[in-house]
């Protein structure tokens, strides 16, 4: 147990907070203080017990044991109401706006004061033009949120808080769904709102956010707080060392691609919803083989309908060529089953959505798109479940998965482990072209590394692949080529060793500058 | 919380829940100043006690096997077969014209070809709102619900104005020819040592369990079982794997309606011999509750079926020999239902917290 006397320095200390969930211990005797007027960053991989932490903090959980001290004073948290009243406030992941409300509406929601409106509204009104202007915070307090950017909806998250007068902002993972330039906005907002003397504890994944913004950082592994350093002293090496335990290649170590011939020739491509809402705007391009090419773009700009078009899960309209033979986009033969035969193999982007059947087991999930392929056959009847184990444990055993179970379900897998289980049946199939969406969605640093390592590979066996991501790190460090979407159209073609994130940020947020820098 | 050991989930769950049904039926027939001993006391007597009740228990069994694997077929791909009524009706319709209509030189031949129209008719009556479901999108539930009307009317109809022999009073297609007739356990070889009389529970049975095995085979060990069970759990995931939805909803209930369909040769072909109206009587819904408290696997509908047949006679029993109505046999069927289907995850929450309590108890010696 730490010391029992609490310090005012700190606007919040955790002293020996535990919580189990039957037999998972989330979080086993964390201590954490956090110093007034400071940035605080936390991360861990998935499920290493951050957002549980934090749970606990807004009121969400009970904790099993500790205490919670904020500005020294000893406080319990019951509820989210007790957490606003201490003066907490909390941007959420996914964000919590009424939709068809103006900002100035969301931001006065549950803090109405008095029966008529509006009074409140009035107030709020004052108070949000000083907010806007003290922090960098400008939004129209009349716009009605479905009509702003997701930025800008972050951004009334975080007035939110500080209309409820929080000197403690906590951010889950906010940058998630932000462009490169829009997270440097908040990253900005978030400075003034410390040099302000507000406390901000930042929650998220990329290394690069917290040595950028973070004063201090505090490591989670497995439940456990294992250190809390200053940013300034560390470096993403040893903090990536410190979150997955053992040391981790950050940088994707590959040579220069010897692209061959043209494997897939896009032409024109155009997709349309089920509401007859065209997503896809007529795209181009071509993939040669031993070639990655990445789709950047923030999430919702078309991506998901190209790989659902090019995997045969979405009808189409365009041409397809695959190794100069044409596909078709709608009816007979586009399917999945198809494209397989065709040679095409699909990581896709919502892997328990699409790639796995989660109630099914491992070696069931291994067959999956390709059950009917002749080696797991036993005879014209029967399939061959034996073979079809036998083959997980290999793929397993080749792509570290753990546990090294065939029988557990998907659904007991860890993130990155069922990724693994994916990226083995799609890789293994040895493909002409590979579909990768997401390919590390929520897996954690040690799996990514690995994952990485894989799609690499497969590129220097003279495949060609389509990699798309919403993480710019992952695009800029994998791909031989990058092509920038927005709203269905590809923005523009560049080579990653020649662009940077400002030129690439303001394609993602479709802002054309001539053809500077073309590389197709 | 930690989960139930596999044996207390598969076996001790349900017990309890029957436990629990009984206990309440208790209670109701106390409600109506009976004696609940004296009732299961009878119940007992009369379907398991003697071969003559079990020779009844095993003829209802029959039925709810082929209704039961009806529904479990039509559940792996996340279908809700609710025509198993209609489809048997037409499944006996299949049979009647076969056994009519068709000059048949032994009872074997007669059995394939019936039992072939039978799954052809029931499958046939399944297709319709299959192609609905899988085209049109409308709602399987729905549509199944209003086949069964749509085949009791037409049913009347051909019995009334078609099938009915010229001078029959009653609205039913003639008696089938002697050499439709399938042999009865009592006349089975083997069986016919426990079967000393006359009983309604025939041959059927036997492809009633074999039915069973290949519903087991089909879901599990072959390519379509896969991609069913596959589409069942996540039809966007097929769709990404290749797997045709259109297909697998019209495959699925196609099985689905030709099981419901071969009921009829249990029923109309092995015990009544010829046609009547109504002649599934209820065995396609109670098929429902038996793949809902087989878990949709062929071993839990077989043992399903054979408690519904045991409830079935025993209730049967109970009209004939107290005064308890036989109306009580739906009471007790309801509350069997309720328990083993809708409440089962409270009886499963219960025993969880029974077993993690013992489990603690255990720890907290280890460590003391």
């Amino acid at each position: 147990m730490a010391s029992v006397g609490a310090d005012a320095r700190y606007a919040i200390e955790l002293k020996g907070i535990s919580k189990a969930f039957g037999p998972v211990q989330a979080n086993k005797d964390i201590h954490i203080a956090v110093p007034k007027g400071t940035i605080h960053g936390i991360i861990g991989e998935n499920g290493a017990g951050k957002s549980t932490l934090m749970s606990i903090l807004y009121g969400f959980y009970r904790a099993d044991s500790g205490e919670i001290f904020i500005n020294g004073k000893p406080t319990a948290i019951p509820d989210s109401q007790s957490a606003i009243r201490a003066g907490i406030g909390m941007v959420f992941q996914h964000f919590k706006l009424v939709q068809n409300f103006t900002v100035l509406e969301n931001v006065v929601l549950g803090a109405e004061e008095g029966a008529l409106l509006a009074g409140s509204l009035s107030k709020a009104r004052r108070v949000l033009t000083d907010l806007s202007r003290e922090y960098e915070l400008d939004v129209d307090p009349d716009a009605v949120i479905e009509d702003l950017s997701v930025g800008h909806q972050q951004r009334v998250e975080i007035l939110k808080a500080l209309y409820r007068q929080a000197d403690i902002l906590i951010l889950d993972e906010p940058t998630g769904v932000l462009t490169p330039a829009e997270a440097d906005h908040l990253f900005r907002i978030l400075k003034g709102l410390r040099d302000q003397g507000k406390t901000v504890i930042l929650i998220t994944h990329k290394l690069r956010e917290i040595m950028e913004t973070t004063d201090n950082v505090s490591v989670m592994r497995r439940g456990t707080m294992v250190g809390t350093v200053k940013t300034s002293e560390s470096s993403p090496e040893e903090l990536a060392e410190l979150m997955v335990g053992r040391k981790v290649l950050l940088e994707v170590e590959k040579a220069p691609a010897t692209p061959g011939a043209v494997v897939l020739k896009v032409d024109d491509l155009r997709v349309r919803d089920e509401h007859g809402v065209e997503r896809l705007k007529g795209v181009s391009f071509e993939i040669r083989a031993g070639e990655i090419l990445g789709i950047a773009g923030v999430a919702g700009n078309g991506q998901s309908e190209l790989l659902e078009a090019l995997g045969g899960i979405a009808a189409a309209t365009g041409r397809i060529t695959l190794n100069g033979a044409e596909l078709p986009l709608s009816g007979a033969g586009a399917d999945g089953r198809s494209r397989r035969k065709a040679g095409i193999a699909h990581v896709p982007e919502d892997r328990q959505a699409l790639g796995l059947i989660m109630d099914f087991a491992a070696w069931e999930n291994v067959a999956f798109g390709y059950h009917d392929a002749p080696e797991y056959q036993k005879n014209a009847l029967f399939m061959d479940n034996d073979a079809l184990r036998a083959d997980t444990e290999r793929k397993m055993a080749t792509f570290d998965v753990r546990p090294p179970i065939p029988t557990l379900a998907a659904k007991n897998f860890s993130g990155g482990n069922q990724q693994k289980i994916v990226v083995a049946r799609e890789i293994e199939r040895n493909p002409d072209l590979l579909l990768i969406g997401q390919p590390t969605r929520g897996v954690d640093i040690g799996a990514i590394e690995f994952i990485h390592k894989q799609i690499v590979a497969l590129r220097d066996q003279g495949k060609a692949i389509l990699l798309v991501s919403v993480e710019l790190d992952e695009i800029r460090s994998l791909s031989d080529r990058v092509a920038v979407m927005f709203d269905g159209r590809i923005m523009g073609l560049r080579d990653p060793e020649t662009t940077d994130e400002r030129e690439l940020g303001l394609l993602m947020a479709g802002i054309a500058e001539g053809s500077k820098g073309e590389a197709a | 919380m930690e989960r139930l050991p596999r044996w207390a989930d598969v076996a001790l769950v349900p017990l309890v829940s029957l436990l629990l049904a009984a206990v309440i039926a208790a209670l109701v027939i106390l409600a109506i100043g009976q004696d609940p001993w004296e009732a299961i006391t009878v119940m007992v007597q009369g379907s398991i006690m003697d071969s003559y009740g079990w020779g009844y228990t095993l003829y209802y069994a029959t039925s709810f096997i082929f209704t039961g694997l009806a529904v479990t077929v039509a559940f792996h791909a996340s279908l809700f077969n609710i025509g198993g009524e209609g489809q048997a009706q037409l499944g006996g319709l299949g049979v009647a014209l076969c056994c009519l209509f068709l000059p048949w030189p032994h009872w074997t031949l007669a059995l394939i070809g019936a039992t072939c129209a039978a799954a052809l008719f029931g499958a046939a009556w399944a297709a319709i709102p299959a192609y609905l479901q899988a085209r049109r999108g409308s709602h399987i539930v729905i549509t199944t619900i209003m086949f069964n009307y749509i085949a009791a009317a037409l049913l009347i109809f051909l019995l009334v104005d078609v099938l009915r022999p010229a001078g029959q009073m009653d609205p039913a297609t003639a008696n089938f020819p002697e050499a439709t007739r399938l042999p009865t356990l009592n006349e089975l070889p083997v069986f016919n040592l426990f079967f000393t009389s006359n009983v309604p529970a025939n041959v059927t049975l036997l492809i009633a369990l074999g039915m069973a095995v290949v519903v087991w085979l089909l879901l599990w060990r072959t390519r379509l079982g896969y991609a069913i069970r596959a589409f069942g759990k996540s039809e966007a995931a097929a769709r990404y794997a290749g797997i045709s939805p259109f297909t697998i909803i019209m495959v699925a209930m196609l099985i689905s309606g030709g099981l419901a369909g071969m009921m009829a040769i249990n029923n109309v072909m092995g015990e009544a011999e010829r046609l009547l109206q109504n002649s599934a009587s209820g065995a396609g819904f109670i098929g429902i509750a038996v793949a809902l408290m087989g878990r949709n696997h062929p071993v839990g509908v077989v043992l399903a079926a054979l408690l519904f047949g045991f409830l079935f006679q025993g209730g049967a029993e109970l009209g004939l020999w107290t005064k308890i109505p036989i109306e009580m046999r739906t009471v007790v069927q309801g509350l069997v239902i309720l328990f083993t289907g809708a409440l089962d995850v409270m009886v499963r929450m219960l025993l969880t917290r029974i077993f993690n309590l013992f489990r603690a108890g255990r720890m907290a010696k280890g460590a003391a």
